[in-house]
């Protein structure tokens, strides 16, 4: 049977493509954020995943206004990145895992969670950052990969208690998967940011720490807030910590933090990054 | 049963616009535009002739004007989402927070300086 070894929660910013390209990892700016990852990287030496969840948003690379899925899984043999517009450059394409998408698909309608299929399906910055984060230097990617896109684009947006509900059926379906998969599920944005209005450049240190530190825990602490709520504590942008809060939900009820760092600014982003690993109840 | 009074009024959010269905309707034509700029083609025939690429796309006047001027709150204002004007900065190399001085009247450093002093506990 398939088997969650754990969770990766990471900031995506789009900057940190660029620091990679030019290999700024020493730089003082970026390296106390990159000086986080090391341990992620024995941790991933250590568990071993053959396949990533990455539930991420798309930020307008393969999904427009005319077509906005709240929910959507990739259920390609592979994904690709593309230009997005502004220079970051792109990297190889990674391989699907069709009968894990499907597999997913069918439990996840199955739940009640009617989300839209792609079989094919481009992937921004919001993935591929990560996936450069977690194995660098890959020319392969050394896992399979499953993208699940939360719109954070479109309001409404899908509210933070219906998002943990997503990522509790995400891992109820991993676990009821026939197959001998070690699965790496990874949520991907925030924390706090904001790009837009007078308010851009807004950051919420204070909330971010608690929202780290609850994410072990008490997940649902953080379903009290509504997306508004959520957008005024921590930014426009800040609200992709749903993804995060989904990836978390998939571990069950009793979690233990492995690692966790967190540094003011990337770009005009917190950025933070967690790892996370289930606990039998 | 008395039928309530609508309730969808907006949230104010301080300096934010939340992307709802009233943003969406009156940017589309501007996000669609900038939506396009993800193909490098497209960014040089819209830098060949802007006018002729925002007529194409039927870009209102209110939308034309921001576009001209670069300003990104007037872009907001006219329907715009910041995803889809980060590709139209991208034409220009500006970054978010080239576009985050711009909102803010602050200089680049200045605004940079703003994210490094909001680390600080």
């Amino acid at each position: 049977m398939a088997r969650i070894v754990g969770v990766v929660t990471t900031s995506h910013v789009p900057a940190i493509g660029r620091a990679i390209a030019r290999n700024l990892q020493e730089d003082a700016y970026w390296k106390p954020f990159f000086d986080g990852f090391p341990p992620v990287h024995a941790w991933l030496r250590d568990v071993k995943p053959d396949v990533a969840v990455v539930l991420y948003n798309d930020h307008g690379l393969n999904f427009f206004l005319d077509k906005m899925p709240t929910f959507a899984i990739g259920a390609a043999p592979s994904y690709s990145n593309a230009d997005e517009g502004w220079g970051i450059p792109t990297v190889p394409s990674f391989g699907g895992d069709l009968d894990l998408s499907w597999h997913l698909v069918e439990r996840l309608v199955g739940a009640d969670f009617d989300v839209t299929t792609c079989q094919e399906m481009l992937v921004d910055h919001a993935f591929t950052i990560p996936m450069a984060l977690l194995w660098p230097g890959s020319g392969a990617w050394p896992v399979r990969t499953v993208p699940v896109c939360i719109n954070t684009v479109q309001f409404p947006l899908p509210s933070a208690a219906r998002c943990f509900r997503l990522g509790q059926e995400i891992g109820r379906a991993i676990e009821s998967f026939d197959r001998d998969a070690r699965v790496v599920v990874i949520g991907t944005g925030g924390l706090s940011h904001q790009l837009d209005g007078t308010r851009a450049g807004f950051i919420n240190r204070e909330f971010d720490l608690q929202f780290m530190d609850r994410l072990v825990d008490d997940p649902q602490w953080v379903t009290r807030y509504s997306i508004p709520d959520l957008v005024e504590l921590t930014g426009t942008q800040g609200v992709e910590l749903l993804m995060w809060l989904a990836a978390r939900a998939t571990l069950g009820e009793r979690a233990r933090k492995v690692h966790a760092n967190y540094h003011i600014p990337i770009s005009n982003t917190a950025a933070g990054l967690m790892v996370m690993e289930g606990m039998a109840a | 049963m008395t039928p309530k009074e609508s309730t969808s009024v907006p949230r104010e959010i301080p300096g934010t616009t939340l992307f709802d269905g009233r943003q969406a309707r009156k940017g589309y034509a501007l996000n669609k535009m900038c939506f396009s700029f993800n193909d490098a083609a497209n960014r040089e025939a819209f830098r060949r002739d802007e006018d002729a690429y925002c007529g194409r796309y039927g870009l209102n006047a209110e939308q034309r004007e921001a576009i001209r001027r670069r300003n990104v709150l007037a872009l907001i204002a006219a329907g715009g989402n910041v995803y889809y004007l980060a590709k139209f900065a991208g034409i220009f190399g500006l970054d978010v927070q080239d576009i985050g001085a711009q909102q803010t009247g602050l200089s680049k450093d200045e605004f940079k300086a703003k994210l490094v002093a909001a680390g600080r506990p």
